[in-house]
């Protein structure tokens, strides 16, 4: 039972990561129909741009602010450098290629993404990242906190679930509520409608890059609170951002967040109770079986082909 | 579309066939050189048959050995091999299919693990090669059918997923598999050590003769382009190929004419898969050795920028893109030639643009002018900046231009790097004079950039360099260098 816990802990702080870098791909691909493979690295600089503010303001062990205004600047610088470079990214790699065929944009996301990735391994070496989160006002994040049964929910744990779980709300809140997520939503819809409507395309879509990379930069720094960053966690977060996305329904924002916490229960009980070493591949079992059987994902529209 | 072009005699004076309108029909005589002796040349280069061109550039290849004895350019050359068998492979799925297989260097992988099981010390099995080669290739046929079954209804975008997760589940397999079920199967991060050679005609191919790569591989490497090469360009002309293209340019329209869309597309992947499974038995009986994690993203981008650069769908461009891909990457691992070659391609690109415009001739002088003045202002300031001087020959001639210190702050890196993105970004945005003039501090920087940040990292900065051409070539020209350019009627 404590184990079982342990583990529902561990799957919530980890599939709430999953469940922000799949809702970058299910925002621009519910506009563009693009599936970003840039936004893997998009997340792994978030968490490098984390760790740099996180050394200017002295580091964990002495900071010069607050422990709960730290948390705060670093997840935001993280999330305002990461918009800015989804922005750049779209203007120069996607958008010349916005009419071009399908094909097009995917094989220029790649390049992005090996471009970013062996950019930053340049710049910063391979060696990992610690945010070293221990040093926090001596340990009180982990020793603090409150019990289920035998086991200690640490506080920091509870800190990364919940300002995952505030950003799902607020970005539900944007989409449905507000004048900008109306315009996102008729510009998903019909693109060409939209246009003729009088919304400005290029904003909408540079908006969600916006929304979307923000998201990234707060998973980044989420992620690196947990564990180490490196410049190669790009590639399998991203790989797993993107099947949560698949599995929840490409397109739909509470389908991103279910996939998400989905693919975080898989690899977590796969973990505790399998073996550490095949949790890739229960995850891709899922996946398969969802393109077999439901290849719309759990909360997607059924793709009605019009000729 | 009255003609006032002076080479117009090479249309047909019957005027467009029915069914093609004007413009079409003269489609291919559009981008044929100006009237004179070269276009002549050119004419007679059309008629000269496919064959004659591919024993020629056989024979060309196998020269290599002959004029250049080093092991580690023989070595070279078989790699250039390798990846021109690759890219012609992906070029059936993506070029032929056009779907988006990531899970292409996966195959790779299973046909070297393939055949590194079926004849190494491993399990003791030793097969024959006459029988472990064509058995790879069926279990690598098989392996990407299985893959592009449960993805058989899915559009391009679902695709792509379903293999990349497949590569890494690949990964996650060969990395893991020394401990499945209690068993060692693939040697996980070891990989699997002592595999056959190759062994055709009662004698082993040795690897090394007399310390030095042996030719023997580089020329069944090129046997084995040669026959590939020949059964593709059967394919693409058999019914099959021309399906598979139709597919590609409109799979509706394909489905509507009763071709068996789903068939096609695994059709296209097994194929692909087959050659790669066949290049896999290459490189694992050269190797000796097979390891995880050779079978990676880093590979899969280098076949697709091949692919990509020489123009998908085209066979000779994807073997021109192999030809050019893989001697850059390895040149670029050596500081020396890696400085040669990004002057040369700065100049050489220079020299091209300015037979268009006089202005960009210009824009070469000044910045030639901009960086020796730079160089001395730098040293008039801080001797130090100019210190890394390294005298002689190229470098000397460089270093009296680039600044060059011995010592490196380390936030000029970020900042010189990132500077360069945003300047190149930025030139792009402007138009006209504007453009020249951001041109020549742009180059300048990228010369800066190229001497002291790339240089010292050759591992990131040339792959750097692919995923630079990958997303410059997706941009400016998407069909790559002999890729066809398709006639699209609105």
């Amino acid at each position: 039972m404590d184990q079982f816990t342990q583990l529902t802990v561990d799957a919530l702080t980890l599939g709430s990561v999953y469940a922000l870098i799949a809702l970058g791909y299910t925002l621009v691909y519910g506009v563009l129909k693009l599936l970003n493979f840039a936004h893997g690295d998009v997340f792994m600089v978030g968490s490098f741009i984390g760790f740099g503010v996180l050394q200017e303001l002295g580091g964990t062990s002495n900071p010069v602010v607050p422990v709960w205004a730290l948390l705060v600047i670093v997840t935001f610088a993280a999330m305002a450098g990461c918009a800015a470079l989804g922005v750049v990214i779209e203007r120069f790699a996607y958008r010349p290629l916005r009419d071009a065929p399908r094909i097009a944009p995917l094989i220029s996301a790649l390049g992005v993404s090996f471009f970013l990735s062996n950019s930053m391994q340049l710049l910063f070496g391979a060696d990992p990242r610690n945010y070293n989160t221990f040093d926090l006002s001596n340990g009180a994040l982990y020793l603090k906190g409150f019990d289920i049964g035998n086991v200690r929910v640490p506080l920091l744990r509870i800190i990364t679930i919940v300002s995952a779980f505030v950003l799902m709300i607020f970005l539900w809140f944007l989409v449905n509520r507000t004048r900008t997520g109306k315009a996102m939503r008729a510009t998903s819809f019909d693109r060409e409608a939209a246009a003729m409507m009088g919304i400005n395309i290029d904003r909408v879509i540079v908006f969600t890059f916006v929304l979307g990379s923000a998201l990234a930069g707060a998973a980044g720094v989420l992620f690196a609170l947990r564990v180490p960053t490196t410049v190669s966690i790009g590639f399998v977060s991203g790989l797993k951002g993107f099947t949560a996305a698949v599995i929840g329904g490409i397109g739909s924002i509470p389908g991103a967040m279910a996939g998400g916490l989905i693919l975080g229960f898989a690899e977590s009980y796969t973990q505790g109770y399998v073996s550490t070493k095949w949790s890739d591949l229960v995850v891709f079992t899922i996946l398969i079986a969802f393109m077999i059987f439901r290849p719309q994902g759990l909360l997607g529209r059924a793709d009605i082909r019009k000729v | 579309m009255t003609d006032s072009t002076p080479h117009s005699s090479h249309t047909p004076a019957t005027g467009p066939a029915v069914g093609q309108d004007e413009w079409v029909a003269r489609h291919a005589a559009r981008g044929l050189l100006p009237e004179g002796p070269l276009r002549r040349v050119e004419e007679r280069l059309r008629v000269v048959p496919w064959w004659a061109w591919l024993v020629l550039f056989l024979a060309t290849m196998s020269l290599l050995p002959v004029v250049e004895s080093s092991g580690y350019v023989r070595r070279v050359g078989f790699d250039t091999v390798l990846y021109m068998l690759l890219a012609l492979g992906l070029n059936i799925v993506v070029g032929w299919g056009g779907l988006l297989d990531l899970g292409y260097v996966a195959f790779y992988g299973i046909g070297a693990y393939a055949y590194a099981i079926l004849d190494s010390d491993k399990f003791g099995i030793h097969l024959p090669t006459i029988v472990a080669v064509p058995l790879v290739v069926v279990i690598g046929a098989v392996a990407g059918f299985l893959v592009g079954l449960p993805s058989r209804r899915l559009t391009g975008d679902y695709l792509a997923i379903v293999t990349l997760f497949f590569l890494q589940l690949f990964q996650t397999v060969m990395t893991n598999g020394d401990s499945a079920f209690g068993h060692n199967l693939t040697g996980g991060p070891n990989g699997i050590l002592n595999i056959d050679p190759l062994h055709l005609f009662g004698h082993d191919l040795t690897v090394q003769h007399q310390g030095v790569f042996a030719v023997s591989y580089f020329y069944v490497a090129l046997a084995f382009f040669a026959v590939v090469y020949v059964a593709l360009k059967f394919v693409n002309a058999s019914r099959t190929g021309r399906a598979w293209r139709s597919l590609r340019e409109d799979p509706l329209a394909a489905e509507a004419m009763g071709m068996p869309v789903n068939w096609l597309k695994l059709l296209s992947f097994s194929f692909g898969a087959a050659v790669a499974a066949l290049t896999g038995t290459l490189f694992a009986s050269l190797n000796v050795s097979v390891f995880p994690l050779t079978f990676y993203f880093v590979l899969l981008i280098t076949v697709y920028t091949m692919v990509i650069l020489g123009g998908s769908g085209s066979q000779p461009g994807v073997v021109a893109g192999a030809l050019i891909i893989s001697p850059l990457l390895e040149m670029l691992r050596d500081p020396g030639k890696s400085r040669v070659i990004f002057f040369a391609v700065l100049v050489g690109g220079i020299a091209v643009a300015a037979r268009r415009s006089r202005a960009l001739g210009i824009t070469a002088a000044a910045t030639l002018a901009f960086g020796f003045a730079a160089h001395e202002i730098a040293r008039a300031i801080d001797s130090s900046w100019v210190s890394g001087e390294r005298g002689g020959g190229f470098a000397g001639f460089v270093d009296h231009w680039v600044i060059h210190p011995a010592q490196l702050a380390s936030w000029i890196p970020p900042v010189s790097y990132v500077g360069l993105i945003a300047a190149t970004l930025g030139v792009t945005l402007l138009h006209g004079h504007r453009r020249l003039v951001a041109l020549v501090p742009t180059l300048y920087l990228a010369a800066f950039v190229w001497e002291n940040v790339m240089l010292s990292k050759p591992e990131p900065a040339r792959y750097i360099v692919l995923g630079m051409i990958l997303i410059a070539l997706m941009i400016l020209r998407p069909s790559g260098l002999l890729g066809e350019r398709r006639v699209e009627i609105v």
